[in-house]
Order: C-alpha cells, then structure tokens, then sequence
C-alpha cells in the first residue's frame, strides 16, 4: 500500500528491507549509529541527516560507524563486497571522494575486467551531492559526472521518493558497484512509495512530464527546476517533456532520442559543472545519432566553471534556476 | 634418521621447499624471457623474497584471503594460483588468469582468496581489512591478510588500516615485505621510524620483525600471529626484512645499489639456499629429494611457458566484455 514519504525514510525503508531480506547486507558509515562509545544515546544521531535511523536497534553490529577514515573503510566495504558480502557504504558527502577515490575507481570498479570476469564487487557507496544548502566549496558538490566516466561504476541519482527506494533496492541487489547520489536538499522530498519492497530497474529513465515542443533532459534536483520550468513556460503554450534519467551509468539513450525526435529541440540541464558533464554528454549523443530531428541548436545549462561559492548571493546565482532553464527552452524555440 | 628440530614435518619441509622452489624458477625463467621482449608491459619480481610468502601462506586456505602488491607472483603461486594460467596472463594470452586482461600486476583468483596483486600500492591493506571484515560476519575463521612493501608501508591506505583493523579488532594481518627499497628510493630514506614494530604500536597493535630470508622464522611469526588472529585476538602487523635479487621491475639498471650489493646477498643471503643448507645439515632431508623437485620445477615452468607462448591471443570481442555483471 502506497501512502507519502520523504526520500529519507524512503532510503531507510529500502535499506531496513533489504537487510531483513538479506543476511550479507551491512551499512557501514560515519555516525551511522551515532555515538559509539560515548556515554550517552547509541543512535544518537542514525546519520549525519538521520537516513539510517532505527536500524540500529533492529540489526545491532551490521551497522558499522567506522573511524573518521574513508580510505580504510570504502576499501573495507570493496574487500568484503569482492568477499561475498553486500556492504552499503555512506560516504557522508561526495566531496570526500577525493580521499578514498583510488578504492572506488581503481578497485571496485576494475576487478570485473582486470580479472578476467572472475570477481563481483556488489558494493553500494550512498553519497550525498548537490547545492543550495550553503554548505561552500567542499560540501556541495555534484561530481556526477566523474563516477560516470568510470566504466565499471554504474551511477545513480533518484529524485523522488518513490525512485530512491525503488532504485536501493535495486542497487543492493545489483551485483556492480553503485555510486547512489543523494542530493542534500532532496531529503524532506515527498511522494507516493508503496509499503512493499519493489526495484526500479537501471537504465530506465522516467518522462515526468510530456510535451510536445521542448525536450529537456535532467536527474536529481534539477528534475524539480525543470518542472518548474516547465510550469513557466506552459503559460506560454510552450509544452515541455521533462526526462528524469535516472540513473547515469548505465544511460538511457532510446528514452532521450525518441523525445527529442518527437520535439526536434533539446535543453540538457546539469547541476555538475559544465565541461565534461552529463549535459554534455547528453549533448554530444544527440548530436550524433538525432542531428536530423534538431530544429534548433542544443541549449545546455549548468553550474558555472567555479567552485561553488559560499554567500548565498552567490550561490543563487551558480545554481542553475528554472528562470535559466526555461531561457535556454525560448532560444531553441526562436527557429 | 635425525631429530627433527623444525616446525614442520618432513612432508612439511619438502612442501615449502616446493612452493619456494616453483616461484624462483618462475621468477628466473620471467626474468630471462623479458630481456628476450616476448612479454609485454612491464613486471616486478619475488625472487629472494620467497620465504616471506612461502612462510605465510603455508597456514593459509583458500577461505583466507590475501591482498597482494604489484611484486605478486610469488603469492600468487604460494596461495596456489595456477601458474600455467599466471604465465599465460603475463603473456597477455586468453586463457590466463584474468584472461589477458591483467597483466602481471593483477592477477588474481579469489576461488583460491587470492583478491590481486594491485598496482596501486598500499590499496590492498583496506581491501584486506574487507576479507577480515567479511571472515567476522560470517564468523568462520578466515583471515585477511595484506602485502606491503617498505615503499606502501607509507601510504595513508595502509595506515589508515591499521587503525580501522585495531578498532574493529579485524582478523587482519599487515605483512611489510621490506626489501629495503621502494623502487629506487632506500627505506632508510623514506620511512621516518626504524622499526614496524613501533609503528605498528602507534596504532594499537602487535607487531613482530623477522628475518624475512629465514624461511622458519617467518613460519613461526606468522603461524602465532595468524592463529591468534583466528581466535579472535585481533590484527597484528608482521615485518619480513629481506632482499630483492632483481631490480623495482625489469629492465632496472639498479644503479642506486652498492657495488657487488647484489652478488653478495645472492651468495649470502639467498633464502633458499639458507632454507637447504639447514634441512640438509640436520639430515631431514636428503640432496636428491631436494632435486627431484628442482627438475619437477624446472619442468612445470618450462610447460607453462610453452603453453604460454603458444596460446592464442584474446579476440577483439574480449574488449568489450567483464566491464559489468549486467549492463
């Protein structure tokens, strides 16, 4: 039965389901349980924004607060998952990935091939990304698209309730490793998600909104600016469709395509910065294989090529907005 | 027929001798066809390292796992990977290990808890506190045990693990294979304390230092360190001090050693040769025992790389796949 939660218990929900489910799932992470060793409340804080709170009374010692040492333990979670076990590490912010990348990109992501097709490595890394929480250079970050040029990494970024616990599940399952994106401001996010456990499978985009003149081509928070986008501009009897990817790695291209052969006009809309990104990326595809269908030249909008930037003044103004957005639909619709 | 005094029995011995012997003619024979310019990429040898691994992995099974470094045949071939199928992967033939897609800096087989030589230094330490981390869950006695060198013994990697192994009190064991370089740069250079021991103490655990070219002494470190960690007494930190017969990968001119440094610890502290004059010396074991498995060494390496050479070659097909278990 399907009633409304937020993406946070969402996750919880996935992540209580799939270690009831399954013996070798354990979460590992920093204050996960929250107060280890202290004197006061164990679970005192059940993450660093509560998503895994309560697991602990129900499943004891398979939720792991590691030390303050991402290196050791994202490595701990690859040589356990290439061990047979289904580790679902929280990486508290994907800014952090600097210091344990090695584990990720080298490791994980490599010992399928490298070995021969011999070695699994069914690990998930959560991670949190995004902007508008003014949380600076260090803490707001998207880098999606540095795990999607990794092959070997399959990359994901629900941005609903409903897809974030449908899309766990299917990535504690999944027998690669799964970079799960969590966007910060996303977590109070509110949508039907049925009671029972349910996967959504990868490389399945899903059109949140049909149109018929403007393709336009997202994930994570950014699906929320596009709809509000679009929102702007259907008073304006422009009718977008909005495409929440999903998933990153794998892509779905076919879902991409047939849009844009239907509307001929494509935005691509990033919260990561601009060279090299899924927008660009998107870009590039489309280019290639629907240069024909296109009536106007592609519209990509992005952060900037800047760090993000502190002062709210600021930030505003780095975070692609759905005043932008909608600008960048008007100029492929001036043909 | 003698006392024993050594830790194993005759079959014991003989066993050890095989496994040393098997990684030197390896070795040897790798060594000798690079500078022909058959094998491509580039490799790093075992060879007068191979009591370190011979010692450790003889109290292994294929339910412990290892993580190996960039310097990995001889682990590999201790902890039983095939070495027809190891020769074949350093040739880059389809039917080697990783299917020509490793290389001799990553062959694996974790049927045998072999989980990689790794040419990222010091990555294996964390991936061995998995295997420990694993062993814990299932509680089923296997350990995870990591190679270093005195090089990787530097990395935040492997010291960040030795924390979390202390913390999570992780059937993990640190071996540090310190040659006494780490590719051309002294370990007397680089690392800050003059022993492992004290470092391993900064991190809360116990750490012993043997004579890595003494075969017995690192069996009996190990079997003490890998027995306690197996009943739940933690990690521990192992330092076999030893010697590189070959430089950091072939084709080093190894023009940073002293002059005759080589011939000398070839002559003086080769770890075979000292594990002979021993087992020979207290007439455990006779001389031609010893050389029927020279000749069945000699054998087995001169079919693999026979087979090696011969094998076919991955098809373009191969580029494409193993990237993902589902895509």
């Amino acid at each position: 039965m399907a009633r409304k939660i937020s993406i946070r218990q969402a996750l919880n929900e996935a992540l209580d389901q799939e270690m009831a489910r399954d013996p070798t799932v354990f979460v590992m992470g920093e204050d996960i349980v929250g107060g280890m060793g202290g004197d006061g409340d164990k679970d005192a804080w059940g993450g660093v924004l509560g998503v895994t709170k309560g697991l602990y009374a129900k499943y004891g010692d398979r939720l792991l607060d590691t030390p303050l040492s991402e290196s050791a333990y994202i490595g701990a979670a690859v040589g356990a998952a290439a061990c047979g076990m289904r580790p679902v590490a929280e990486l508290m912010f994907i800014d952090f990935m600097g210091v344990c990348f090695d584990e990720i990109f080298n490791q994980a992501a490599k010992f399928k091939y490298m070995f021969g097709g011999k070695a699994e490595t069914p690990v998930v890394i959560r991670t949190m990304i995004g902007g508008g929480f003014r949380a600076a250079a260090q803490h707001s970050q998207v880098l999606t698209p540095l795990f999607t040029h990794i092959p070997g990494l399959k990359v994901v970024v629900p941005s609903n309730a409903y897809d974030a616990k449908g899309l766990l599940i299917q990535s504690i399952r999944d027998n690669d490793p799964v970079i799960f994106c969590e966007h910060k401001n996303l977590y109070g996010h509110e949508s039907d998600v049925p009671q029972e456990s349910y996967t959504i499978p990868f490389g399945e985009a899903n059109v949140v909104r049909e149109g018929k003149h403007v393709t336009i081509v997202t994930y994570g928070m950014m699906v929320h600016r596009a709809l509000d986008a679009a929102a702007l501009l259907a008073k304006d009897k422009v009718e977008c469709e909005v495409i929440d990817l999903r998933t990153l790695s794998p892509i779905d291209w076919d879902t991409v395509l047939e849009s844009v052969e239907n509307t001929g006009r494509l935005v691509c809309v990033d919260e990561a910065h601009p060279r090299c990104s899924i927008a660009s990326d998107v870009s590039a595809k489309v280019s290639q294989e629907a240069f024909k269908a296109l009536k106007a030249g592609i519209q990509m909008v992005t952060a900037p090529h800047t760090p993000v930037p502190f002062s709210p003044a600021l930030e505003d103004l780095y975070l692609p907005s759905a005043e932008k957005i909608a600008s960048a639909a008007r100029k492929t619709m001036a043909n | 027929m003698s006392k024993n005094p050594f830790p194993l029995d005759k079959q014991g011995l003989l066993a050890a001798y095989r496994t040393m012997r098997r990684i030197r003619e390896f070795e040897e024979r790798v060594h000798n066809e690079f500078a022909k310019g058959d094998i491509p990429g580039f490799v790093h040898l075992y060879a007068g390292e191979e009591a370190s691994g011979t010692g450790i992995m003889m109290h292994l099974n294929d339910r412990d796992r290892i993580a190996s470094t960039h310097r990995g045949h001889g682990h590999c071939i201790a902890k039983g990977v095939d070495v027809k199928e190891m020769m074949g992967e350093i040739y880059g033939k389809a039917m080697g290990s990783c299917r020509g897609k490793g290389g001799s800096m990553h062959i694996a087989d974790l049927s045998k808890g072999m989980m990689g030589a790794n040419g990222i230094l010091g990555a294996g330490a964390p991936l061995a506190c998995g295997a420990a981390l694993a062993a814990k869950f299932r509680g089923d006695g296997g350990v995870g045990i990591s190679f270093v060198g005195d090089g990787a013994s530097n990395q935040g990697m492997f010291l960040e693990s030795l924390n979390l192994a202390a913390v999570w009190n992780l059937p993990a064991i640190f071996v540090v294979e310190n040659n006494g370089y780490a590719e051309s740069t002294s370990r007397d250079y680089a690392v800050a304390v003059d022993s492992y021991v004290d470092r391993a103490a900064g991190f809360g655990l116990p750490g012993v230092t043997v004579d890595g070219t003494d075969f017995f002494a690192v069996y009996e470190a190990a079997g003490e360190i890998i027995k306690r960690a197996r009943e739940g007494g933690g990690p521990a930190l192992l330092e076999c001090k030893m010697i590189r017969f070959f430089g950091h990968f072939e084709g080093d001119q190894q023009t940073y050693r002293g002059k005759g440094e080589v011939e000398q610890i070839r002559t003086s502290r080769d770890c075979i040769k000292l594990f002979v004059e021993k087992v020979l010396d207290a007439g455990i074991i006779k001389r031609p025992e010893l050389d029927a498995i020279d000749k069945e060494a000699l054998a087995e390496i001169e079919a693999a790389v026979v087979a090696a050479k011969a094998a076919p070659l991955p098809s373009a097909k191969d580029l494409m796949t193993d990237v993902y278990v589902t895509y």
